[in-house]
């Protein structure tokens, strides 16, 4: 079983986020691998181990911190390290981006074919969850998506996924690019010999010129949308906390009232 | 005036409050036209279709095709030709076949919008980002352009001219594909209203112990659907289908009561965009505080029953 699964580099969760002319703030400080990448990683690391045998890759793409990324799936025990990085990548949409991922994930197929590409649902940052299909697209490749549920026998993935009107079973050859939800399984934590390990593995390091993408195709003057504004919210204003002492459910219930919503 | 094309979603055949929001942002940016993929409608919904604006209703004949994200932006394509824009709701599945779309046509996208308009004839959307910390404004800098649209954020309106909207039928090749439905299991409809659609949400975390009487007494009498938050769903306290969040659903109703949440941020990121935000938490640190226009920190089995007494006392005047 040799499985490719993406992983990026985002500003974590907790952390003040923001927008620098006009894309994602990231730097190395406060930025970790997306958390929903970390289901991914697992979903790969559990069909090896029930195969017995195979590779799984972790590949990012991304400027120089975002190495950080493919560091953290190799703490959770992927086997090798890709990181595409390129100035020219930068201000890329989705369709850039799957553009420059696709060129990777046909690079490491000539070398031994892989079975599947495994993604997280969405991005945390930009949540649109439309990689997956833009990459399936891209390799041509089967595409299951949403998964809650992921087996792979005989050539063959099938998926369990939970759309609000149904439960779909859904089946398709391998290769296959699938994208695993967080009810998919639960992400292990590294361990201490796992990160000392990642630290001494080396990490591939590919640019476009590596991947043969013809750097006109991706980056910010490729993207069909641009980000022209973006500001705080300002926080809401006039905020009431009151502490129940025996009136707090009438005190809602007129707030209620007050505003005309009850 | 360009043609913009909505994509009806129905459920059992009628049409959902989201598309004629939908349909009243195609109004702001040129002619709409309503897309159906699937059996034909009935005409009542082709009424109801033309009512909010649409001047046509493409109907697609793709039976239960529509399902595999491929054949539903295909038979979609066919029925769009003509169209500088596309509007969607922005669910998990229409963002795959807003992808596949674009990949065909060479659109712009832009899903999650919470509006659009057309600035120096480009299509300029807002979305709210970071657990709704941020607006972005983005441009469509393609000629043509893909908007899926979040419920809840256009007040559906009837068209000052409501027209009689045509019936067409499209003819679509739809490829074949890789990937095979296996069995569907069809989700049986919640009562009420849908999560993402509700005017009102009233949704239950931790706090609750996994006792959803009072939240749901609430959410009845102030006509809204129930959430929950992601402890609660792993509880098994309720259904994946109510969760409100970043994996779950996105909801922006006029009103957010959160019972007993206390506001991670995966949960923020799901409901900050709300209009009004009511929390009870027994917790007074808990960070669902922070973005509440009005908390009780107190037990919800003090707090919700007088409540829910007291709005129906005022009911009854």
């Amino acid at each position: 079983m040799r499985i490719l699964v993406t992983v990026k580099f985002v500003p974590d969760l907790q952390s003040q986020r923001s927008f620098t002319d006009g894309a994602v703030t990231r730097t190395g400080d406060d930025g970790t691998m997306n958390e929903l990448d970390e289901n991914a990683v697992e979903a790969a690391l559990q069909l090896k181990e029930a195969a017995g045998e195979g590779e799984v890759y972790a590949l990012t793409v991304g400027g120089d911190d975002a190495v950080a990324a493919v560091r953290k799936a190799l703490q959770l025990g992927v086997d090798h390290a890709i990181h595409v990085s390129d100035a020219a990548i930068a201000g890329s949409d989705v369709f850039g981006t799957a553009k420059v991922i696709a060129a990777a994930v046909r690079k490491v197929h000539a070398e031994a074919p892989l079975d599947l590409v495994i993604t997280g649902m969405a991005a945390l940052d930009g949540l649109t969850s439309m990689l997956p299909t833009a990459l399936a697209a891209e390799l041509d490749w089967s595409q299951l998506t949403l998964a809650s549920g992921l087996t792979v026998e005989d050539g063959t993935a099938s998926i369990v996924r939970h759309l609000p009107d149904a439960h779909e079973t859904l089946s398709a050859p391998l290769p296959a690019v699938v994208s695993v939800t967080d009810e998919a399984n639960k992400p292990r934590y590294p361990n201490f010999k796992l990160i000392m390990a990642a630290r001494t593995k080396p990490v591939t390091t590919w640019s476009l010129a590596d991947l043969g993408v013809d750097p006109a195709t991706v980056g910010a003057g490729a993207a069909r949308t641009v980000v022209v504004d973006a500001s705080p919210r300002p926080p809401r204003e006039n905020r009431v906390v009151v502490t129940d002492t025996g009136d707090g459910g009438t005190r809602l219930a007129d707030f209620l009232i007050e505003r005309g919503l009850a | 005036m360009s043609t913009v094309a909505v994509l009806v979603e129905s459920r059992e055949g009628v049409v959902t409050q989201p598309t004629f929001e939908a349909l009243t942002l195609a109004r702001s940016l040129g002619t709409p036209v309503a897309v159906w993929l699937g059996s034909a409608p009935e005409p009542a919904e082709v009424a109801r279709l033309g009512i909010y604006g649409a001047t046509e209703v493409r109907v697609v004949p793709t039976g239960d095709d529509a399902r595999v994200v491929s054949r539903a932006a295909a038979a979609l394509g066919a029925a769009t030709a003509d169209a500088a824009i596309v509007v969607l709701i922005s669910t998990f599945v229409n963002k795959e076949i807003a992808t596949r779309l674009a990949l065909a046509t060479g659109a712009g996208v832009v899903v999650d919008a919470a509006g659009a308009e057309l600035v120096d004839g480009r299509v300029e959307t807002l979305q709210t980002v970071f657990a709704a910390t941020w607006n972005v404004r983005t441009r469509i800098e393609s000629d043509a352009a893909i908007v899926g649209i979040r419920p809840n954020t256009t007040q559906a309106q009837a068209a000052e001219t409501p027209g009689a909207a045509t019936l067409v039928t499209v003819e679509a090749a739809l490829p074949e594909t890789r990937e095979a439905i296996v069995a569907v299991e069809p989700v049986p409809a919640s009562d009420g209203v849908p999560l993402a659609e509700a005017p009102v949400v009233v949704s239950g975390g931790r706090g609750t112990g996994g006792d959803y009487t009072l939240v749901r007494e609430l959410a009845e009498l102030l006509g809204g659907a129930v959430g929950a938050s992601r402890d609660a769903t792993d509880e098994g306290w309720i259904s994946h289908e109510h969760m409100v969040g970043q994996t779950g659903t996105t909801v922006t109703p006029a009103l957010y009561v959160a019972c007993g949440i206390s506001g991670a941020v995966h949960h923020r990121g799901g409901m900050q965009a709300s209009g009004t935000i009511v929390a009870v938490n027994i917790d007074p640190d808990a960070p669902i505080f922070e973005i509440a226009d009005f908390g009780v920190v107190g037990d919800l089995g003090d707090v919700l029953p007088q409540a829910i007494a007291r709005i129906e006392d005022h009911r009854r005047g």
